[in-house]
């Protein structure tokens, strides 16, 4: 065990799975020499060599068409995607080749590979270094999305996708990366499985849903109402796709209220996803109707700090949110 | 003209020669067959091979399936056939079957795959196969056993992006694989003008610094002469090569389009004219390795090949609606 940032776990995950599994390599943008931008595959270059932590050519498309030629050829390969705003250009090979080669050749081909992006605001990086792109990927059957937000579980998480069979996008909220440290555990004690919540806080009046940046500002709205004698829930999802609707049904079933707080674009985002399915499968048990806490509807994160923290949802505006459904 | 000295020093003999001209009379034959039932209402949706069909089968006859990988586009029926599909699974497809090799009903036809053949599934999409080759092609070199990816597509495709990220990436990397561009000069109703500024599609090979080739692709040895010299070189760890294979589009660009529409009447019958199919058949009785009996005898035999291939189409079953949610990951 050793105190891990969050982007120290993600380089720990890499470089171990590197070492169980020759097969597994990483390309992308900047990541060997330089390490990456945000450090995340610092000194796997050295180590590795060249051609396992590939600096590409400046091309999300093919950046990932090379990783699933890779993968179609029996190698493991970790793309990076310098910031998850640049995902777009590679849009088509994801969601056209990559999630749906399973399924276009009735099973004859998969294509294991890892999609990594930092993801999300907050760290002024204005409209085009801070967008939540997880809703265009969730939509998508043949992919799988993760998005963790502590130490443990970007390490976790991240083996376990570099593991599985199938196409993963893996955002990692770039926020959060120094934000704080926690113990990580080595080797395969620190396996997470794909498609567990976790319940980070109990409570008995209402669910917080989160993911991302926001669990840690959900947990201090969480805090401050806790001194008025309003006990929140708390789940993380950590992946999206396949989510965990039983914990968060259960959650819901103990305290009749929900709401589903997300950093994304309000419409469409992916807690619509997941109020719709609530209130689907609980309606019987609602006692409030569920709710988005969201990122507004414009166009992306500004740079300005002023509007930035206009963007962003803080803990007064999630625990005003909590509070109205307490009441309700 | 093509000698026999000239024929066998590209190292093909005659048996070779014979079966690539057995594959394009048979992708002409099935596609005569295609159109029929298309008209008759008995098949979705066809893309016609007609015009590409010697250019594919010279290409893939310079090849090794089985070793090599292969990216095909979906007017490939020739060079799939080349690759080891037969006239029964491509009827399947035609069908939609649940027995279609490929996809089991689930693509279009055209789409072709197989792991077991090397046939890297494709996609309807215009162009994504050209970097996923170059990823192939990386692969293949880390393996350093000499297999090689051959990937083609229309010069229509040459307008996306992923054509020139694809080259870029393979230059550098002096990945092998061979591009192969069957520019037959429209893509659906744009022609090449609108669509390639320039001398053309091969020109573009020197931006990236590697060999770029324009053949005619009726020329079945000028074909599969330049694919040779191209797959020599990836073998070698020289890395890519781009050629242009000049073909005519004899028939419009699917079944869903009309090319009298927009295409003028004098050109469509001066084209009508040259059909690579007689060419070929000529070469090869020039060189003595085709006698006109035996002509007739080839086609006879494929005439009932069709006739087999459809009728087990025919009779085959669509696929249970129960597998519509299958294969969406690897646990389902
Ligand atoms: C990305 C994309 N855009 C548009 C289409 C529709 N489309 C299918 S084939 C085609 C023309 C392709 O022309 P070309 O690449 O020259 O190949 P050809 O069909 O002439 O062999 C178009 C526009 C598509 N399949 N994919």
């Amino acid at each position: 065990m050793a105190e891990r940032t969050l982007v120290q776990a993600v380089r720990d995950a890499l470089a171990e799975e590197m070492e169980r599994d020759p097969r597994v390599c990483v390309l992308g943008e900047d990541v060997g020499l330089k390490g990456g931008v945000f450090k995340a595959t610092e000194g796997l270059q050295a180590r590795f060599g060249p051609e396992r932590v590939m600096d590409t050519p400046l091309a999300e498309s093919s950046i990932v068409a090379v990783a699933q030629g890779l993968a179609l050829e029996g190698y493991r390969p970790v793309a990076e995607i310098q910031f998850a705003d640049y995902s777009f250009p590679a849009f088509n090979q994801i969601v056209n080749e990559v999630a749906r080669i399973r399924y276009r050749s009735n099973g004859d081909f998969g294509c294991p590979l890892v999609i990594r992006a930092p993801t999300g605001g907050g760290v002024r990086g204005g409209l085009y270094h801070s967008q939540s792109v997880e809703a265009f990927y969730c939509h998508v059957p043949g992919l799988k999305v993760v998005l963790p937000s502590t130490p443990a579980d970007a390490k976790g998480l991240l083996k376990s996708a570099v593991r599985d069979p199938d196409p993963v996008i893996f955002l990692e909220p770039k926020k959060l990366y120094r934000a704080g440290r926690e113990e990580v555990a080595e080797g395969d004690g620190a396996l997470r499985r794909l498609g567990e919540a976790a319940l980070v806080r109990a409570g008995r009046d209402v669910t917080a849903i989160t993911y991302g940046y926001l669990r840690v500002v959900t947990l201090q709205a969480a805090a401050r109402l806790q001194e008025e004698g309003i006990e929140v829930e708390v789940v993380d999802l950590r992946t999206l796709r396949p989510w965990d609707v039983e914990t968060c049904l259960g959650s819901v079933r103990r305290t009749g209220r929900v709401a589903v707080v997300y950093e994304a674009n309000r419409t469409g985002g992916f807690g619509a996803e997941v109020a719709a399915e609530l209130a689907e499968r609980c309606f019987e048990s609602l006692d409030a109707p569920v709710t988005r806490l969201a990122g507004p509807d414009v166009p992306a994160m500004p740079f300005s700090p002023a509007l930035e923290q206009a963007f962003l949802p803080d803990a007064d505006r999630i625990a005003a949110g909590l509070r109205r459904l307490a009441r309700f | 003209m093509t000698t026999t000295a000239d024929a066998l020093a590209l190292g093909l003999s005659r048996d070779q020669a014979l079966a690539a001209y057995t594959t394009v009379c048979r992708a002409r034959a099935l596609d005569d067959r295609r159109f029929l039932l298309n008209r008759a209402g008995a098949i979705a949706f066809i893309i016609s091979p007609r015009g590409h069909e010697v250019a594919q089968a010279a290409a893939i006859a310079a090849l090794q399936p089985g070793r090599d990988r292969f990216c095909l586009y979906y007017r490939d029926f020739a060079a799939a056939l080349a690759c080891g599909f037969t006239s029964a699974e491509l009827m399947l497809s035609a069908f939609a079957r649940a027995d279609d090799p490929s996809s089991g009903g689930r693509q279009t036809p055209g789409n072709f795959g197989s792991r077991r053949r090397g046939v890297i599934i494709g996609s309807s999409t215009v162009g994504p196969q050209i970097p996923k080759a170059a990823g192939i092609g990386l692969g293949l070199k880390w393996k350093g056993e000499g297999a090689l990816c051959y990937v083609s597509f229309g010069e229509g495709a040459t307008s996306q992006g992923d054509f020139h990220e694809g080259l870029n990436f393979a230059a550098i990397h002096s990945c092998p694989v061979v591009f192969f561009c069957e520019n037959n000069h429209w893509a659906i109703s744009v022609p090449q003008p609108l669509q390639v500024a320039g001398a053309g599609v091969a020109a573009r090979a020197a931006a990236y610094g590697i060999p770029g080739v324009v053949v005619a692709g009726d020329d079945f040895f000028a074909v599969y002469r330049a694919v040779a010299e191209a797959a020599r070189r990836a073998r070698a760890g020289d890395g890519p090569s781009l050629i242009e294979a000049q073909v005519l589009r004899l028939q419009s660009h699917s079944t869903d389009d009309d090319q009298r529409s927009y295409r003028d009447p004098g050109e469509l019958a001066a084209e009508a004219e040259h059909d690579p199919i007689p060419v070929f058949q000529h070469q090869l009785e020039e060189l003595g390795w085709l006698s006109e009996a035996e002509d007739r005898r080839i086609r006879a035999a494929l005439e009932e090949e069709i006739d087999s291939a459809t009728a087990l189409a025919e009779a085959a079953p669509d696929p249970d609606p129960s597998t519509l949610s299958r294969h969406v990951y690897a646990d389902g």
